[in-house]
Order: structure tokens, then C-alpha cells, then sequence
């Protein structure tokens, strides 16, 4: 009797998570069944069915917002920056990181609770003196923005990384040290591969702010020569009088469709990579 | 050991140290003095003293953002921690699909705000028009829920994750001691389950805090503060007055609104976490 009422309530429950998955999915899925639309058949009346016999516009609204909008060199600088900023980060925050832990001095211990303090600091704080310190440097290009973004994500960078260092025996690197390596070859030989899975979880999280981040690059790129695609989204919508729905919605599939194919591929790595780093954290 | 690195020190610190320099130091400083000075450029300071805060202080719209923030967050952080936990523990009963469902839950959060802001602007206009009510543009309460439903439906799925994580770390014999001791699923629940995921709990607490009042790009996207700035969240009313306000006082005045708010952002952030960390039990 009782394993029956289980079994009811297990059914009951995949039928709820059907539903919500459903409800999860929904929105992308209508935005990619109306971007295959005509432009005349994107009503309010219509949203939701499918494209009826003229109204399929098959890639018209794609190759429109292509050839119209600078879609591919925004896709161009989006990757340039954000590989830059994520291997730039967990290079320099790695090493910052095992060295602060290990050798103990008050400067250290400061520069920690400096990095954790500026994780919880909002950007608007540094928002304006940042984007004036950044044209000063001429760090206002795609090619060295990462600079500005190794500052800016060196607080949560270090912080895991010295998280997991710290529980990492040290004893390993010190006979390393009596065998006649250099700081730079422990660090490269033996903690490195140790980091490994933090490192993977870094590089995630941070790939996924960089990617999606808008107001830094807003406010620091010169916006007539450089948009990365957040930018290019919010400048579609606010530069035109009337805004193209079928163009508009193209390329916000255009921009989630390459997230989802790696999230697809790389989608285990991903979840653990979150759920590791919060734990840590 | 510690001889050894040193001399190595400046290789392994100095990167890392001079970007956070440029990038958080020296803004962050700037900024603090900024904020008692008339500028429009970080050249042209003039040191006026507290003029700054106090107009900040009784500047109508900023203690409306604050309000409508605070409003936002509260609901948040409990729609979005307790769906997070309850999906949390849906998933890990023996069920058919539980990959494929967390998988699904937690794509919202690889699409950036502002893209994801669009998406749900256009679902929600379309749901007004189709109930005869007024769009996003004029209508502050369905702008007011339209940012917390766009926030559970990205959030959930990473808080889930989390907790997901947590509930894994519960050791199963402590379960089963309850069980033969005749406890049942709720008085596990609240008597084993919460109190031995305390720290999950207090980083995702901490997490859709902070996310939610910091909260910006979903802002600008769904509502863009409309109608007539009702639906301003502190982020957005901060950036209005360093861009889109004319004159020269505004700069400064948004400058103390940003020292303002990160105090506010810190100390909420450094008490939830004090006082969930201190709710937190070993087994």
C-alpha cells in the first residue's frame, strides 16, 4: 500500500517538473518560433502560434540583423575579451593567490581582506572614475580591456583560489623546494595541477560575467568603433524609432544558440564547476 | 619555504596586484573623495564638503529607488530560496530525468540580463495586452513583478544547484538514525535537512542579496525605470544621475549616492552573513 501512494507521488512529481520545464523553456522558444516569422505576422494576437502559411520568413530576419548590425565583429570582440579576461585571470589570480596563503606577513593578510572586500562592493561605486582612470591608460580597447577586468575580477579569482590553497598540504611543495625546484616550477608543476578543478570553476563563473557584462564595456569602449553583444542588443532597441521585432529577435537567438551549444557540451563541467565554487565560497 | 618565495614575490603578486589597482584601488578611492566634490570630470574637483550626501539624502526619486529595492529584494531572496530548496529536493529523489531537469533550470543564468531583460519584456507585454491591461511602459506594478518573476525564473536554477550540492553533503546514517528514532519527512526536514545545510543556505541568501540589490542590467532592460522612473532600482537611479541628468551638480550627487548604497550593500551583506553563519552546525 504505502510503496503504491510512493509511486503516485513520484509520477505526480515528474509530471511537475514537465511542467516546469515547459515553463522554463517557453520563453527562448518564443522568441525563436518569431524570429522565423514575417514581420507584418509578429502581433500581439499571434505570439503564440506558429508561423502560418506566409508568414515564415525562414533566415530573412537573420541574415538582416547580420548584414545590418555588425553582428559578427560584436561576436568578434565579445570572444576576444572575454578569453583574454578568463585566461589573464587565472593565471595571474592563481599564482597571487597560492602566494598570498603561503607566505604569511601583514601586507598579505591585508591584500586578502582587500580582494574579499571588493567582491561585495558595487560597480556603481567605481563606475564613473573607473571608465575616467581606463580612458587615461588608454585601456579602452578590446584589446587590453582585460587589464580592467583582472582588477575588477581579482576579488572572487582570489578568493577561491585561496580557498582551495589552503587545503592543499604544504608539505608537497616543500620537498619539492629540498629537491631543488624554484618557486615558479612548484607553482607550475605541482600546485597547478592540484588547482585544476578551481581553476575550472573560474573560469566558468568569470567567463559568464564577462560574456554577458554590459554597463563595464558600455562605459568603457568607445561605442561608435567597439560593441560586444550585450552592447549590441541594447543598442538595437534604443537607436531605432520603431524597432524590427523580426531582426530584434533574431539576434537574441543569435546570441543565446553559440551559450547553448557550449552549455550542451560542456554542461557537466558547468554545474559542478557552480556548485563547487559556492561550496568553497 | 617561505624564504624561497619571497624573492619570487613580486612575479606572482605584482600582475595581479596592479590591474586590482587600476581596476578597484584607485577608482574606489577616487571616488570616495569625489563624492565631496562638484566635478564633471575627474580633473575639474572642487571640494564642497557633505553638499553631495544631503542632496542625495533628499533627492525624492533616490529614497523611491531605495524603497522600490528594498521591496524587490525582500521577495526575492524568499521566492527564489525557497522554490530553489523545494526543486532542490525534488531532484534528488529517485526520479526519471533529474539531469535533464537541472539542466534545463539552470540555463536561464548562462543568457546575460540584458538579452534575458528583452525576452521577458516582450513576453509580458504580449500577456498585458492580451488581459486589456496597460504594456510595461505605463504600468509600475506589473514592471514590480515582472522583475521578480525574470529573477526567480534566472536565479532559481543556480540556487537550485547549490542546494542540490548541500543536500548531497547531508550523510545519509544521520537520516537513517532519525528514521529508526521515528522521526518523520517533515520533522527530518527542519530538524536535520536545514539545520545541516546552513551553509548553502547562507550563500545563496547571500548571493540573491546582493544580486538583487545591485541589480541593474535585467532593470534597464525590462523597465528602464517606466512609467516615470517608478521602477528605478538603486543601480539604474545611480546611473541616471551620473548620465542622463544635466548640469554639473549631478555628478557628485550621484557620486555620494554610490558611496551611500555600497555602505548600504555592505553592511546588509556582512549581517546576513554573521547572522547565518551562526546558525550553522556540525554534525
Amino acid at each position: 500500500m504505502k510503496k503504491e501512494g510512493s509511486k503516485v507521488k513520484e509520477v505526480l512529481l515528474f509530471i511537475l517538473m514537465c511542467i516546469l520545464t515547459v515553463l522554463w523553456i517557453y520563453p527562448v522558444f518564443m522568441i525563436l518560433v518569431n524570429s522565423l516569422k514575417v514581420e507584418s505576422a509578429i502581433t500581439t494576437s499571434s505570439v503564440f502560434s506558429m508561423p502560418g502559411p506566409g508568414q515564415f520568413a525562414g533566415l530573412a530576419n537573420y541574415t538582416e540583423a547580420l548584414n545590418s548590425q555588425g553582428f559578427l565583429s560584436s561576436l568578434g570582440y565579445s570572444t576576444l575579451i572575454t578569453v583574454t579576461s578568463v585566461a589573464s585571470i587565472i593565471l595571474c589570480c592563481s599564482m597571487c593567490a597560492w602566494y598570498i596563503i603561503r607566505v604569511k606577513s601583514k601586507f598579505n593578510n591585508f591584500l586578502y581582506y582587500l580582494f574579499v572586500f571588493s567582491m561585495v562592493v558595487p560597480f556603481q561605486m567605481v563606475m564613473f572614475t573607473l571608465s575616467q582612470t581606463a580612458g587615461m591608460l588608454k585601456l579602452n580597447t578590446p584589446y587590453n580591456i582585460w587589464i580592467i577586468y583582472l582588477g575588477f575580477g581579482a576579488g572572487l579569482a582570489v578568493f577561491m583560489f585561496a580557498g582551495f590553497v589552503k587545503s592543499i598540504p604544504v608539505e608537497i611543495e616543500e620537498a619539492a623546494l629540498v629537491d631543488g625546484c624554484t618557486p615558479l616550477q612548484i607553482f607550475f608543476k605541482i600546485v597547478c595541477p592540484i588547482l585544476k578543478p578551481t581553476m575550472v570553476s573560474v573560469t566558468i563563473l568569470q567567463a559568464m560575467w564577462v560574456w554577458n557584462d554590459y554597463l563595464l564595456p558600455t562605459l568603457v569602449l568607445d561605442i561608435t568603433k567597439y560593441k560586444t553583444i550585450p552592447m549590441l542588443i541594447q543598442y538595437f532597441r534604443g537607436s531605432y524609432g520603431r524597432v524590427a521585432m523580426g531582426p530584434m529577435m533574431a539576434s537574441i537567438m543569435m546570441t543565446i544558440i553559440p551559450i547553448i551549444i557550449v552549455y550542451i557540451l560542456g554542461q557537466k563541467h558547468i554545474i559542478k564547476g557552480v556548485a563547487a565554487g559556492a561550496v568553497k565560497g | 619555504m617561505e624564504k624561497a618565495l619571497k624573492r619570487y614575490g613580486w612575479i606572482f603578486v605584482l600582475p595581479t596586484l596592479a590591474a586590482f589597482t587600476i581596476g578597484f584601488i584607485i577608482p574606489f578611492l577616487e571616488g570616495l573623495y569625489l563624492s565631496f566634490c562638484r566635478f564633471t570630470t575627474v580633473g575639474n574637483a572642487q571640494f564642497i564638503g557633505f553638499g553631495n550626501y544631503v542632496s542625495a539624502l533628499t533627492d525624492p526619486l533616490f529614497l523611491q529607488a531605495a524603497w522600490f529595492t528594498l521591496a524587490v529584494t525582500i521577495v526575492n531572496i524568499i521566492a527564489i530560496n525557497v522554490l530553489a530548496f523545494a526543486l532542490a529536493m525534488a531532484l534528488t529523489q529517485k526520479l526519471k530525468g533529474t539531469n535533464f531537469f537541472r539542466t534545463i533550470f539552470f540555463m536561464p543564468n548562462l543568457i546575460g540580463g540584458i538579452v534575458l531583460g528583452y525576452i521577458w519584456q516582450i513576453l509580458i507585454n504580449v500577456i498585458l495586452s492580451i488581459c486589456g491591461q496597460p504594456l510595461l511602459k505605463l504600468n509600475a506594478t506589473a514592471g514590480y513583478w515582472g522583475i521578480i518573476i525574470l529573477m526567480c525564473w534566472q536565479q532559481i536554477g543556480y540556487m537550485m544547484i547549490i542546494y542540490i550540492a548541500g543536500l548531497q553533503n547531508v550523510p545519509d546514517d544521520l537520516i537513517e538514525a532519525a528514521k529508526i528514532d521515528g522521526a518523520n519527512d517533515w520533522q527530518i526536514l527542519w530538524k536535520i535537512k536545514i539545520p545541516m545545510m546552513m551553509p548553502s543556505i547562507t550563500i545563496c541568501v547571500f548571493l540573491t542579496l546582493t544580486n538583487s540589490l545591485k541589480l541593474f542590467d535585467q532593470n534597464l532592460a525590462l523597465t528602464n525605470g517606466d512609467p516615470g522612473h517608478a521602477t528605478d532600482m538603486l543601480a539604474l537611479n545611480i546611473y541616471n544621475t551620473f548620465y542622463a541628468r544635466a548640469g554639473a551638480a549631478w555628478k557628485g550627487i550621484g557620486q555620494a549616492k554610490s558611496v551611500i548604497f555600497s555602505i548600504v550593500v555592505i553592511l546588509i551583506g556582512f549581517w546576513q552573513l554573521r547572522s547565518t553563519r551562526s546558525k550553522e552546525v556540525q554534525a
